[in-house]
């Protein structure tokens, strides 16, 4: 499958138009969804780390300096990731699926077109080089949602979250989340392309490639999250 | 003109299509007619390359498909149109954007230049102010004739149709006949159809081949049908309530003059 989509793409022009309605349907229409979760989940964070770290010698800022790294390292990429392997995965496969099974990629492949390099490949470039800027918008956001809750609960003033959240900043570790993204990204498009591609059957098949593609999407995020912290992260 | 010379293909140990030979000339609508399960469907995927036969030649003007590089396969391919069961529109796309695909993924013209030839070809099918309806909003006939439209904007040399009348009312399906059979003379395409609506037989199938289990039981023309003694033929023709009366108040009238 993956040599097909690979294939240079027989008109510039229409393949460059379907990666920018690609950026727009995977991932500019996932922005709302990402941003309100990590809102609310930077908050929580934030809620129980103050709630948990009450000794009284255990500096405040150590509150945001944790919900950073949990956000960075963990939340963000990973947490979100297996969210839009439902929302982007799911959408991914019940319209390749029903394109099938309606007999819409026969008709592509009688006129001579690369069916697979013509449906697959734009969404992969566009989740690919597009998830890491919704990966930043989430991270940025949980951040903001952890201020506002500190303020509004009084468990941290503002100076101390900020303090925290600007201490001991490492880099690499953000480098490590962009790519974690980029590979679920990779993975979020091909595997629920790959279920709806060969589908066969009608309504209820598509329906069960969808759960299938979600599933398999999210454990094999899961798996590579394990695999990738260890290669990058381990010493 | 298409050949097909011992053409085989087997599912799962099952024979489907079993050694069939034909011919099919410019200019001429031909029917491939049969039950549900005879192999129709499977025998004209086969010609479109959608299916790979175990066995045997399909010939497109003295070019064996099978021996074509893949760059030669996908010229051929822009020389084919095709009209789905279906219809296999894209559903998210308007009627216009269906019919301007093939211009936009093939040809370097101006919008002008491909929206005058989208407006030409859907006159053509007498589908006029529907460009920006979406395929849901048509009815199924209308749906058909816009996969016409499509099928033919690239001034087409094959024509392929898969059961063009299923799900359409006897009045309707006349039209898309007539309209499929008037393109042809008018192009010059080698149509080929796929059927088993005795209307079409009747109306347009200036050749007609019957598969049954896979096998070419029978070829001629559509002035032949009522004169054959093959049993399988007999049979498939005379399923039709309608053409069942028809012949028994035919015998009736040959037994009163005689």
């Amino acid at each position: 499958m993956l040599k097909e989509v690979f294939k240079r793409p027989q008109k510039g022009s229409i393949f460059r138009e379907s990666i920018f309605k690609e950026i727009e349907d995977l991932g500019i229409n996932s922005i709302g969804i990402v941003a309100f979760i990590s809102f609310f989940v930077g908050g929580v964070v934030v809620i129980q780390t103050a709630l948990n770290l009450d000794n009284p010698i255990t500096p405040k800022y150590l509150i945001g300096y944790a919900s950073r790294e949990s956000l960075i390292l963990e939340f963000s990429p990973t947490l979100i990731s297996i969210i839009l392997a439902g929302k982007v995965g799911s959408y991914i496969t019940s319209s390749i699926g029903t394109m099938r099974v309606t007999e819409q990629i026969d008709a592509l492949e009688v006129m001579g077109i690369n069916s697979l390099n013509y449906l697959v490949l734009p969404k992969i470039i566009a989740n690919v080089f597009f998830y890491p800027f919704v990966i930043i918008i989430s991270i940025w956001l949980g951040i903001f949602g952890g201020w506002v809750a500190g303020n509004l609960t009084g468990l941290v003033s503002s100076a101390d979250y900020i303090m925290g959240i600007r201490s001991e900043f490492e880099p690499f570790h953000l480098v490590y989340s962009m790519i974690k993204t980029s590979v679920f990204a990779f993975v979020i498009a091909t595997i629920p392309a790959y279920q709806g591609f060969y589908v066969k059957g009608g309504a209820i098949e598509v329906g069960n490639a969808s759960t299938r593609a979600v599933v398999w999407t999210s454990i094999v995020i899961i798996v590579l999250n394990y695999f990738l912290t260890q290669m990058l992260l381990g010493k | 003109m298409i050949e097909v010379r011992n053409l085989n293909k087997e599912f799962d140990g099952v024979q489907v299509l079993k050694g069939i030979d034909a011919t099919f000339e410019n200019g001429k609508t031909s029917l491939v007619i049969g039950t549900s399960g005879s192999g129709k469907t499977v025998f004209l995927k086969c010609l479109l390359g959608l299916i790979q036969p175990e066995k045997g030649d399909i010939i497109y003007d003295g070019q064996i498909y099978n021996e074509m590089s893949g760059d030669e396969k996908r010229d051929l391919k822009k020389d084919i149109g095709m009209v789905f069961q279906g219809s296999a529109l894209f559903d998210s796309s308007t009627v216009e954007e269906n019919v301007m695909f093939p211009l936009k993924m093939f040809t370097d013209q101006s919008y002008e230049e491909k929206i005058e030839r989208v407006n030409f070809v859907l006159d053509r099918v007498n589908l006029e102010n529907a460009n920006k309806k979406f395929p849901a909003e048509l009815s199924g006939g209308m749906q058909k004739r816009v996969a016409i439209a499509r099928a033919i904007v690239m001034n087409p040399k094959y024509l392929f149709c898969d059961e063009p009348n299923s799900g359409l009312d006897p009045k309707t399906s006349t039209v898309i006949d007539n309209l499929i059979q008037e393109i042809t003379k008018e192009y010059n395409i080698t149509t080929i159809i796929n059927s088993h609506d005795m209307n079409s037989v009747m109306e347009i199938g200036e050749k007609i081949i019957l598969l049954k289990h896979g096998v070419k039981e029978w070829e001629g023309t559509n002035d032949e049908v009522f004169k054959t003694d093959n049993e399988s033929l007999v049979d498939f023709v005379y399923s039709s309530n309608l053409f069942k009366k028809v012949r028994e108040a035919q015998l009736k009238q040959d037994n009163s003059g005689s």
